[in-house]
Formats: C-alpha cells, structure tokens, sequence
C-alpha cells in the first residue's frame, strides 16, 4: 500500500501504457482477449484514481501526491507530477471515461490489436498533461496525445477521415507551435521548466536576457500569451478556430468521439486554468473581454451551427463548440476579475465562474460522451446518420429512447441534471461581471434547447419510417453491454445533477488556491 | 605503460579487413561473404557499445587514446580518441552498419564487391570520428568520400546514378580540399610543426587569421554536412544510392561533415567561429525551412526523405551554430538521433521500392496491410523527423531551438515553422503509402518484409523510443564533449 | 686525379647497369623463338637485383657528400641516388611490361635500349657539370628516341618516333647553346661554380635569366611542361606502350631531377628573403605550373583513347609536380621528390593495365574498358587503385603526395596556386571516374563479359601488383618515404 501511495501519480500515468505494450505482445486473432485485458486493463487506472480521489485531501493548498523525476537534465526538465482539485477532476473524468469507452469499441472488430494499444496510449498522453507539472513535460504530454488520436481517426473512422484527421493535426500542431516557443522562451530565460518555480519568476520577471533590448517585457508577455492562448483555443475549440472539430468528432470511430469530446478538449481548457490564469494575470485581465466575446460567439455560433445540421453526429458535435464556450466564458470573468480584486462580490462571482466552468468541463464531458455514444448506437443499426431518415424510432427502441431522452436533457441543461449545475454556476458567476455577453449566452441558451429537441425528435418522435420497422433494416433494440456502457454516465449525471457537493468540495480548494 | 586494449583502432579498421577477406573469397560464395559482412558489423557494432558503455563521464575529456608516429618530420601522428561529441557517432556508425547489411542482404549483384567497398567506407567514417590529427582525419575524410562514387554509380538506380554519383563526389571533394587548404594554413600558422589537433586547441591563432580560415574549413566540410547553398548533391545522391548506400549516407556521412566541421572549424578556430556563427546560421535556418518546403513538394518517396535530411541537417548546423551549450548539446543527440531515423527511413523506402518497383507516392498505397512492421518503423521515423515528443528528435531539436532562443528569437521562431511542414509531409506520405488502398497495378506484387529487415527496424525503432524517453542515455556523454568545445569558445 | 672507392660507388648502379647489359647483349642471341622472353626475365631481375646491390652496398653517407667526384662531374648524394633507385626499378617494371609485347618482347635490343636509357637518366641525376649533364641526357634521350619508334611495322610508331626525335633535337639543340653561353659569360662548366658567380654577380642577373630561359626550353621538353608538352601525346599514342610508361615516368623524373638541382644551387639556397632572380624565376614558373596543369587537365577531359588521356594526365602531372619545384623549400623539394615517387608508381601502374589490356583485346579505346570489372576482376581492381591514385584519393600515394605539394604551396603563401591546383584535381577526378565508370558500370556488348575474360601473364601480373602494393605502402606507410625525400632534397641545399 505504500508503495502505491507513494508513487500513485506514476502509477496512473504509465499503467495504461504497459496494458497497451502487454496488448501488443498477445496474438492478434484473439480478439476477446484483447478486448477484455484492454478493458480489464483500463479499470486499473480507474481504480488508482478512485484511490487517489478517497485519499486526496480536500482541504490543503497546493500540488500533492507529487513526484519527481530526473528526465531531462541538460536542459532542466525533470518528470514532475502532482495534483490539485482540478487536475484530480480531470484524472478521474479520463479515468473514468476510458473503460466505457473501451466498453463502447467492442463493436470494433477490424485491427483490434493496434485499436486497443493506441487508446491505452492515448490514456496515459491525456492523463500526462493532467498530471505534469513540469512544462516541458506538459507539452511531451500534450503532443503525444495527439498522435494515437490521429490514427484512430485516420484508420477506425468513417468515410471521409482522411481529411478529417490531417486537419485535425494540422490544426493542433500549427496551434502547439506558438505554445512551443514560448515554452521554449520560458525554458532559456528561467532555465527550468518547473511550473511552481516559474509561476513566481515569470509573473515576477521584469525582464529576460533572451530577447531583443528594444522589446518590452509586456509585448513579449502580450505576445507569448497569444501564443499560449492560440495552442488552447484550437483544442477547446474557440470559435472562430473551431472547424476541425466537426469534422474530425463525425469522422472519428464512436470511441474516438467520446473520448475527443469528453476527454481531449479538456486539455485546452485546462491549459487556460492550469497555465494562462497563473502565468499571465494581467495578460488575462487585459485581453479577458476578447476571450468572453470568443466564447459567446462560440456559444451562439455553435448552437444555431447544430441547429442547422442533418447529420446527427454534426449535430452533437456542435454542440460541443456550444458547451465549451460556457467553460471559456467562465474562465474569462475570472481572468477579468484578476488577482487581486478587493470587491469581496466580484471575487465571490469569480469563484463562482471558475467552480462553474471546471464542474462544466466534467459535465461536458460526461454528457458529450453519453451522446456520441448514443448516436453510435444508432449509426451501427441504421448505417446512417442523416436526421431526416429517421422518425418514430421510440416505438421501435423505446430503452434507447428513454436513454437518448435522459442524455439529451442533460445536455440541455434541465435542472435537477449535472448540466444545469454548472451552467448555471457559470451564468451565476459571469452576470456581474460581463453581463452583455452573458446576456448573450443565455439566447444561445435557447437555442441549445432547441437543436436538442430538434435532434430527439428527428429520432424518436414523428411518423414512424417504415424503413426500420421491420425486414432486413429493422432496428434492434439497445443491448446490454451499451447500457452497461450507459448506465455510470447516467448515474453520474444524475448524482451531480441532485448532489453536486462532493465533486464541488474539490474544485472550490483548487479555484481558491491557483487563483 | 600498462598495455590497453586499441580498441579504437580495433574498430576503424575491422570493417576494411573484412573487405579484404571478402575481395579473397570466391565471387560465387556470395552467403559466405554475406556472412562475413554481418560478422564483422556485429563486432564492430559490439565494440562501439563497449566503447560507449566504458567511456567514463566523469573524467570526461579524450580517453581511449592511441599515439603512434606516422610521420615525425612533418608531426603526423596516428593519434585516435574519443570525447562525448564523437562516442555517439562512432555507435551510431555501428547501429547504421549492422542494419545496412541487414538490409542489404538480398542484394545479388556482385555483392562481394559491394560490401568490401560498403566497409571501406565505414573504415573512413569510423576513422573521421575518432580521428585526432588533422592529417589522419582528412585522410579518413577522403576514404569515406570516394567509395561513395562506386557504390552509387555501379548499385545505384539506373536512371540517374551516373549523373548523381559524379555530382555527389565532385561536390564533396570541391569541399574537402577547400577545407584541406585551411588545414594547411592552420597547420603552418600554428607554428607548432604539428597537426595534432589536441596540441592546435592551445595553437592560439590570430584573430585575424581565424577570421579568414574559419569559413574555407568549416564550409568545407559542411558540404557533406548538407548545409545550404551546397546541399544540391545530397538529395540526389540519397535516390541514386541503393538502399543501404543511402543509410549510410544521410546517417553517417552527413554526420561526417557537420562532426569535421565542428571539430576543425569550431574547435580549432573558436574566434572564427564566434565571427561568423550569425552566417552559418542563416545558412542553416534556410536550409531548416527551404528543406522542409521542398520536401513537402516531393512526389518520390526519396526525394522526399532526401530533402528532409537536408532540413533536419540544418538544425544541426544551427545547433552548431549558436556556440552555447544548449545549442551544441542538441546538435549532437540530433546528429545521432537524424542519423537513426534517416536510416530507419531510407531502409523502409528500400523495401518498398523493391517491391513496388516505384518511388512515386501518387503511385504507390496500401503497404501498411502487407507490410505492418515497415510501417510501424516508417511511422516512428516520422514522428521523430517531426520532433515528435516521446522520440529521439524531441530531445534533439528542442535544446537546438532553445540554443536559438539564447541567440536570437527571431530565427528560433522561423526554424520552429518547419515543424508544422515536417508533419504536414511525413502524415501525407503515411497516409498515402501505407493507408490508401492498394493501387491495382500494385496487387500481387507486394509481400511483408523479411525477419532481417525486421530486426533492422526494430534495433533502430527501439533505439528512438529509448532515446526519447529517456534522454540520460545520451545527453549527458554529449555534454561531456560540449563541455570541451565550451571551454575552447572560452566558457560562453 | 686519385682513385677512391668513393668513385666506385657513386656510379655503382651505372656499372652494374653496363654489366647488365653486356651479358644480355652476350646470351640474348643464343635464345630463339619463345625463349626470347628469358631476356626480359633477364633484364627485370637483373635491374631488381641491381637495385638491391645498389642499396646495400652504394648508398651515399655524410662523407661522401662534400666529396667531389670525378673532377667535379657528378656528385654522390641521396639526391641522386634516390632518384637512380626509382628510374632502376621502373626500368624492371618496364622490362615486365615489355615481355609480353608482340615485338618489344622479342627483340633483345630493346631491353638494351632500355637499360642504355636507364643509364643516362642515372647520370642525369647524379651530374654536377654542364658537360656531362648534357651527355647525360643524350645518353638518356638517343634509345628512347629508338624504342619510342620501335615498332617500324607501323607507321603510327614510326611517326611518334620521328617526332620525338625531331623535337627532341631541336630542344636539346637549344638547350645546348645555352649551355654553350653560359661557358662562355662564366668560363666553367661546374655548377657549383657558376652558381658562386651569379651570387656574386660577376653573371648579370639579366643575362643569367635569357640562360635559364634556354636551358628550361630543354627540360621543359623532358618534363612535358606548357609550352613544351606539343610532341607527348602524339607520342604516346604512337609508341609502343611499355615505352610510353617509361617515357612518361621515369624520364620524366630524371628531367625533375635535373630541374631541381640546377634551380637549388642555381639560387644558392639565397631563398629566404628570395634574391630577385629566384623570385621571378619562381613566378615564372608557377605560371608556367598553373597552365601546365590546368591544359593538361582540361584537355584530358575530351579525351577518348586511353592513351592520349593518361598523356594529357601525365602533363598535368607535371604541374602539379612543378607546385614543389617552384616553392624552392625544403618541404617544396621533399614534396617534389615524393610526388614523383608516388607518380611513378601510379602511373606505371595505369599503363601497366593500359598494356595488359591492349595485349588482349588490341585496342585502347576507353568505350572497349566497358565490363572490364566482370572481364577480369583483378584488372578493374588495379585500374580503380592507379586513377584514384592519381585522383589524389587515400589510401593511395597520390593523394599523399598532392597534400605535400599543396602544403609547400602553403607555406610559402602561394596560397593561390594550391587552389588551382585544388580546382584542378577536381577536375582530374572527373576523368578519372569517368573511366572508372566504363569500367564498372557500363557492360560489353551483349553483356557476356564471363565469356571475354582478360587472362593476365604473370610478368604483367607479378609488375601490377608490386606497383599497386608500392602505391599502397606509399599511401599510408608515409615515414619513410618522406624520410628518404627529405634526405634527397637536404642534399640540394649543402653545397
């Protein structure tokens, strides 16, 4: 027990990759069996997770559970882990989204073998960014994330995933490139990557030896959290860098798309907490205006973007850009509040905004996953996802539809759901601050409403197309390892939903702590 | 004096002596001199990770040494040694070695021939490295030159070997004997009676005269290195050459120039070097950038690594050329690691061709389903062509970049651009050969590589991985050399 | 005059020469039909033995050198000696290349001419006197002028051998009245002691200059430098090859020998600050060297006939040889003399293969070279060592001697000249490696090369490959050779 305590972080981060080798070095003929150890496999994580959940302590400050590693010393990098409230969030959401995914993909029948390694590796490159604290590390992480997702687009993903995966690298490698000068221009000037050094020498820094005389140290800070900015945006996505996402969560494979959607656009907007907030303070209060028309613009842009979609995987995807844009909204109040606000209210709004935004990112996740898988389950039986072939399935596939229902609303945001929580935090907390956009958002709101509906009833609802009902097309019903699938995101959502304090405890310490 | 082992020595000269034990076989016992050939790159392979794994870091500085006399009235010595800097590329020549007779296995024409003049040049390439006088390392320089010449113009691809195969040695030997004329310079300039480099190092010279030499020898040398303007022969060469030809090529004898470069020009002619290092650079961000883009336009499969090399060369050069520690550090782990990869690329390249019979990429596809390992080798190459973090080009190309950055931000942020293109091409070449269906014209003719191709990429494949993820296996002997050449430049 | 043992010693290889050769002019008839071969066993063997008896027993010391011998008319210092050991064992080799040949092998006389030859070129080497220095080259120049047009069958050889002489005569005519004026303006024939006068000015500089114009018309003819190179590759197209390898080696050496001694004491060693005479003689000839090498090089590129092609190279040879000459150094005469060792042997060796090949096949087209790396595999072997060698490729001598010839450059900051010479071998490697891709790349017609095998007779055989390992041992065994050089070249500048 001590052993795993003492390198728990470790153990996390690297146990889905050595399932991933071990999977590699079994035959690739036994498919069951390499579907069961993936999944076995991927609940080793969830349960060190679920260990560092119970034993984490809630009420200190800081990073714990750190560890630290020599990795790279020529240039002072070292493998440095530790977690906080948000980060233990985020663990537990990738944790926890990974088996079901895993669970969803036993459909996936075709290179098993290399499907299931590159999830495992796309688990560990998650979780690293999560973990680190190291910035380099950060950014191995960030990039190696990348790549297991590019082949599962590329090699697992529906027709037109060519594209749709190059641009999804293009987008994020062009995005990273600023992120990896200026990581590389923090790196020589503090000569060490190691974040809670350089949250108080770069914030501190009057100026740096590496750059020009006649550069001021604010244009360059200006221009380095651009950098940084631009890296985060495109993977959250910020409207207007959003079009990769599209078509790269319609191309993707089912697993592909939850974990993109429930897991990978994580990554930006924890990079805006983790790093942006901390690193540039002033940077964020300057520019926050411009973050929070970028997320309204992606809130509204999004929602009547998925209002206007046939294809129901469009639909969904948008409303990604949509949910996002509550969470970047949030961290904007925070950023325009800034540090050393003395206004108790605008403080508590801000604090408010940031619980509001970190608990939407766990809820997005969760309800973002839930539906791409729903509407796998429906493309597998249909082979189509064109919202105008379908119509009147609930009658067919009435488990299904109460799933879809459920799913849906949580989406939505109706209370008494997670969604509504911390929509609602973050509404909450944004009013004082900037009211206009959150007035703003709020219409988009609306229209959130409406493509929800609009999508459940081109399912469900209407004259049922005789098409499913019977013969060689008929639809079955949901089966048991998709509920199975279904059933903890359902609970989830429904425990926040009713009894969101558990998971608020944590968010609020790290909210207060790192900001 | 205790006897030791000339371990060095043993190395340089394994490869020739298997030459001339195969040019006494039979022409007709081909596998016997197949399998000579592998003996003999095991061994030296086997002595190179020895001399690597015994090499003490913490004394640093030239070990192993051998002195001999050569030519005492002109103070010739036959002075061998190793530091940080050269260790990894004496493993490196074994690593690219051992694979490149892997490789070259299946080759039967006349193949005696081919392997004595293949380990004559690794005779000249082990020599360079390990050489410490001037005049044993040009004499080593040539020899890793002019086999080049053979091997390309007599194995090479019929369409354009001879023209490549002259361009290549021309271009080379216009710079080596460029650079010869300031080895000789330095040599009466010195006034030491000497050219024995260790001794040079303190030789003092002017400020003037280094300011005029630096450029005649390190350009000199940098022709082999690739470095832009003069980087035309290379691509060239890289598509006449047969396949292990060009694993040896951009692996090792780019290396070569870029290794000689560092330890003539640099090293000898420190003021020289702090002169002019803000023209080298911009030779070498051009050559980052341009090589990239071209790159990127190529529609041969080895045209297209072949530019690639030139590009990734160019960050070694820049590497060089910021002088600092950073810089220096990643230009040598980018030595090794672009030396692996590129052969690792070359290698697949190779195996495609011989069985597609085509380089272009619009003709070629779905090789990934035949050939999986191939492809999973050709994939890690390419994520540590992209500087790929979790591989060795990671490692190698961000201490370059933060080298920059010490120097000067703007060409940091320039070079860094060559990233996004460098993925760009090596996603749309692995798309388009490995994962497109297979052309029509292409069925049936295609099979999954042999186990010894395997093992080939699976030695190099391991090797990248291993590097980057854990970068203490190499960094820190490369330090050991940085350290050295930082004392030279005068603890900048 | 006293007799001293020294006197013995110092022509020691010219004797033993003489004796050679009389034997062979005694047993030679006695041979008829294919025993005519046992002569040119006869001669090789007895020049390698006249070459080991010369070196154990006739080598110069330290009181040799100040001697005088023979009045004065030769002198006996490493100088001459290492440059007799080099023309005695081309002559061997020589005599293995001409045994086979359809009529040079047959005939006793040539290998007379060829030792009478050898003879003068030693005494060449060795004389210190106008005199006997220009009977020297008589005696060197009149059987080469014979074997040049030896094959009187055809015409092509006859012709070259016409012109050899014709052009040979009328520079040495020249030649001659310069020697003859220069007795006159000093009234001695020693060159040591004409030296002393042109020191001490008692010559006028003007006046020695118009004399060492005329005498370098005569050397130059010898050497094959520009502007004196015209008659050399018709000859060397037209003569019997066995002969054009002697002509273009060791006569060519001896004329580098020669050169180099009167220009040593000619400038009594004065060279540092260098006297005004031996300052623009120096830039004289290093322009001279430059276009020397550059027209040769340059011209060779065109070239299609094997022949004609190693005659231009062997010009251009010349030049760079000439880069030593010209710095008027130690390390410049050093690297002179090891330049030549190390060309002799390489080019030796390229006509070696040149010879055995025309035996065969009857053609010296380089196109016929094509598939000769399948033909016969030793051959391609030792071409591919004799043109790198001459490329200035390592491991090989000629590289190691262009780097000293570069390095002499160097030293005396005639930085521009190693650069042309540099650009030079540039282009000489092109050529070069133009032949060596006839031979390794391109197949024969009909591609059946295993069927056209170029069987090697042992004589060939046995001299290719004593040439190749000496190019060899040149190349990477350097010390000695560099050592023997510079003792040769120390001996020019103690008077």
């Amino acid at each position: 027990m001590d052993f795993i305590n003492n390198y728990l972080l470790t153990l996390i981060l690297f146990s889905p990759i050595l399932i991933a080798l071990i999977i590699l070095f079994l035959p690739k003929e036994r498919t069951k069996l390499l579907r069961w150890t993936a999944l076995i496999g991927s609940l080793v994580p969830f349960a060190l997770s679920l260990v560092l959940w119970f034993s984490f302590n809630s009420s200190a400050d800081g990073f714990q559970f750190e560890e630290q590693y020599n990795w790279y010393e020529a240039i002072n990098s070292s493998l440095h882990l530790g977690v906080d409230g948000l980060s233990l969030t985020m663990v537990l959401l990738t944790t926890f989204l990974t088996p079901l995914a895993i669970l969803a993909s036993f459909s996936i029948s075709d290179r098993v073998k290399p499907y299931m390694a590159l999830f495992l590796m796309l688990e560990t490159g998650m979780l690293g960014v999560f973990l680190s604290l190291d910035l380099l590390i950060f950014f191995v992480f960030w990039e190696v994330g990348l790549m297991p997702m590019y082949f599962l687009i590329n090699q697992w993903g529906s027709a037109n995933r060519e594209y749709a995966s190059l641009k999804f690298i293009i987008y994020t490698i062009g995005g990273s490139l600023g992120l990896l000068l200026a990581v590389q221009m923090l790196g020589v000037a503090f000569g060490t990557y190691d974040m809670p050094k350089l949250f108080e020498l770069w914030t501190a820094a009057e100026s740096l030896n590496n750059i020009p005389e006649w550069l001021d140290i604010k244009t360059v800070k200006a221009v380095a959290f651009w950098a940084f900015v631009l890296a985060f945006a495109v993977k959250v996505p910020l409207w207007p860098f959003h079009t990769w996402l599209p078509d790269a969560h319609t191309e993707a494979p089912t697993a592909g798309s939850m974990i993109l959607a429930g897991v990978l656009l994580k990554l930006g907007a924890y990079g805006f907490l983790r790093l942006i907030l901390p690193f540039y303070p002033e940077q964020a209060q300057t520019f926050a205006g411009v973050l929070a028309f970028l997320a309204t613009a992606s809130i509204v842009f999004g929602a009547f973007a998925a209002y206007a979609q046939t294809d129901f995987k469009r639909l969904v995807a948008y409303s990604s850009v949509n949910h996002m844009g509550f969470v970047i909204l949030g961290i904007a109040a925070a950023a325009k509040v800034g540090l050393d606000n003395t206004d108790l209210a605008m403080n508590l709004s801000k604090n408010i905004a940031l619980n509001g935004a970190i608990l939407q990112m766990f809820n997005h996740g969760l309800s973002a996953a839930g539906m791409f898988f729903l509407v796998g389950v429906i493309y597998d039986r249909t082979h189509t996802r064109n919202l105008n072939d379908y119509g009147g399935l609930f009658t067919l596939v009435p488990i299904y539809g109460g799933i879809l229902i459920f799913t849906s609303m949580a989406s939505l945001g109706l209370p008494g759901l997670n969604g509504f929580i911390s929509e609602f935090l973050v509404v909450r907390g944004t009013w004082p601050i900037f009211t206009l956009y959150t007035a703003i958002s709020m219409l988009g709101l609306l229209f959130t409403g409406a493509y929800v509906l609009k999508g459940v009833k081109n399912v469900l609802h209407g004259p049922l197309n005789k098409h499913w009902a019977g013969g060689e097309h008929k639809v079955s019903e949901i089966n048991i390892r998709e509920i199975i699938v279904m059933a903890p995101i359902m609970v989830t959502i429904l425990w926040i939903g009713i009894w969101p304090a558990w998971i608020l405890k944590v968010i609020n310490k790290a909210v207060i702590s790192i900001f | 004096m205790e006897f030791q082992f000339p371990i060095l020595s043993v190395i340089v000269f394994i490869p020739i002596i298997a030459g001339v034990l195969m040019m006494l076989m039979p022409a007709e016992r081909k596998n016997e001199v197949r399998i000579i050939a592998l003996a003999a790159a095991v061994l030296a392979l086997l002595l190179s990770i020895w001399v690597y794994i015994t090499y003490d870091q913490n004394v640093a500085g030239y070990q192993f040494e051998e002195v001999y006399d050569w030519v005492p009235a002109l103070g010739i010595g036959y002075h061998v040694g190793v530091d940080g800097m050269s260790i990894p590329l004496v493993l490196l020549t074994g690593v690219v070695m051992f694979t490149g007779v892997l490789i070259s296995w299946g080759l039967d024409d006349r193949p005696r021939e081919f392997f004595a003049i293949l380990f004559l040049l690794a005779t000249g390439v082990f020599g360079v490295f390990v050489s410490l006088d001037l005049f044993l390392l040009f004499f080593f320089y040539e020899i890793a030159v002019f086999p080049m010449y053979l091997l390309i113009a007599i194995w090479g691809w019929a369409k354009t070997r001879e023209y490549a195969a002259m361009k290549l040695t021309l271009y080379l030997f216009v710079g080596s004997v460029i650079a010869l004329v300031g080895i000789l310079a330095m040599y009466f300039g010195s006034g030491l009676e000497t050219f024995d480099m260790i001794k040079l190092e303190e030789a003092n010279f002017s400020e003037h005269f280094q300011n005029i030499w630096f450029l005649p020898v390190f350009l000199g040398f940098a022709v082999l290195g690739g470095i832009w303007p003069f980087h035309n022969w290379s691509p060239d060469g890289h598509v006449a050459a047969p396949t292990a030809v060009s694993m040896f090529h951009a692996g090792v004898l780019m290396k070569l120039g870029a290794f000689a470069a560092l330890r003539v020009g640099i090293m000898l002619l420190p003021q020289g070097a702090e002169r002019w290092s803000g023209l080298i650079m911009v030779f070498a961000v051009i050559a980052v950038v341009y090589g990239a883009l071209i790159a990127f336009m190529q529609d041969d499969l080895k045209y297209m690594i072949g530019f690639s090399s030139v590009s990734h060369m160019g960050l070694v050069m820049l590497g060089l050329s910021t002088l600092n520690k950073n810089g220096l550090t990643g230009a040598g782990v980018q030595m090794f690691s672009h030396g692996v990869m590129t052969a690792l690329f070359f290698a697949v390249a190779g195996m495609i061709y011989d069985r597609a019979h085509t380089r272009y990429i619009s003709e070629l596809g779905g090789m990934g389903k035949i050939m999986p390992f191939a492809m999973i080798g050709f994939i890690i190459g390419g994520f540590v062509s992209m500087g790929m973090p979790g591989f060795s080009g990671f490692v190698a190309e961000f201490p370059i970049f933060m080298g920059v950055w010490q120097v000067s931000p703007w060409i940091a942020i320039i070079a860094t651009t060559s990233i996004v293109i460098t993925a760009a091409y090596i996603l749309r070449n692995v798309r388009d050969v490995f994962f497109r269906p297979l052309p029509k014209k292409l069925e049936g003719q295609i099979t999954d590589v042999i186990v010894l191709d395997k093992v080939a990429i699976f030695t190099v494949s391991a090797l990248m991985i291993a590097l980057g993820l854990f970068p203490i296996i190499l960094v820190p002997m490369v330090q050991t050399g940085v350290d050295n050449i930082l004392r030279l430049l005068g603890g900048a | 005059m006293r007799y001293t043992s020294t006197m013995v010693m110092s022509i020691l290889p010219e004797i033993l020469l003489l004796i050679l050769g009389i034997i062979l002019l005694v047993i030679e008839p006695f041979w008829k039909g294919d025993k005519r071969r046992n002569a040119g066993k006869l001669t090789a063997a007895g020049l390698f033995v006249i070459m080991a008896l010369s070196i154990y027993f006739g080598r110069p010391n330290e009181s040799t050198m100040d001697e005088v011998v023979f009045g004065g008319m030769i002198r006996f210092d490493w100088l001459a000696f290492f440059f007799k050991m080099m023309f005695v064992f081309s002559a061997a080799v020589t005599a293995l290349f001409m045994m086979d040949h359809e009529i040079l092998g047959k005939r006793g006389e040539s290998y007379i001419m060829l030792l009478a030859a050898t003879l003068g070129m030693n005494l060449m080497a060795a004389s210190a006197d106008l005199v006997m220095l220009f009977l020297a080259i008589e005696t060197a120049s009149i059987p080469l002028y014979v074997l040049a047009g030896f094959t009187v069958a055809d015409k092509k050889s006859t012709e070259s051998g016409i012109k050899y002489l014709l052009f040979g005569a009328m520079t040495t005519a020249v030649m001659l009245y310069g020697f003859s004026l220069l007795f006159g303006f000093a009234g001695t024939t020693n060159l040591y002691a004409l030296a002393d006068q042109v020191v001490t000015g008692q010559l006028p500089l003007g006046v020695a200059l118009g004399l060492f114009l005329l005498i370098v018309v005569g050397l130059g003819f010898k050497v094959a430098i520009v502007p004196f190179h015209f008659w050399a590759p018709d000859v060397y197209t037209g003569s019997p090859t066995p002969v054009v390898g002697f002509l273009s080696t060791a006569s060519k050496a001896a004329g580098f020998a020669v050169l180099a001694r009167l220009f040593i004491i000619g400038f009594e060693g004065n060279l540092f600050p260098l006297s005004d005479l031996a300052y623009s003689w120096a830039s004289i000839l290093a322009v001279l060297a430059a276009i020397t090498m550059t027209l040769g090089n340059l011209v060779a590129l065109k070239q299609t006939n094997m022949k004609r092609l190693l005659a231009y190279s062997s010009i251009a040879h010349s030049g760079y040889a000439m880069i030593g000459l010209v710095a008027l150094t130690e390390l410049g005469m050093t690297s002179l003399v090891f330049y030549l060792l190390a060309y002799i042997l390489t080019n030796l060796a390229a006509f070696g293969t040149a010879i055995a090949f025309e035996r065969v096949t009857g053609s010296t087209e380089i196109k016929d070279y094509a598939g000769l790396s399948r033909r016969s595999p030793g051959l391609a072997i030792i071409m591919l060592v004799a043109f790198l060698s001459l490329a200035g490729m390592p491991p090989f001598g000629g590289f190691v001697a262009k780097i000293f010839v570069f390095a002499a450059a160097v030293q005396v900051n005639m930085i521009w000249l190693a650069v042309i010479g540099i650009l030079n071998s540039i282009i000489g490697l092109y050529y070069y490696l133009n032949v060596l891709k006839v031979i390794y790349l391109y197949r024969m017609e009909g591609e059946d090369e295993e069927s056209h095998p170029i069987p090697l007779t042992r004589p060939y055989a046995l001299g290719l490959v004593v040439l190749s390992v000496g190019i060899l041992l040149v190349g990477t065994l350097i010390a000695p050779w560099f050592g023997f050089s510079n003792e040769a070249a120390l001996n020019l500048f103690k008077f």
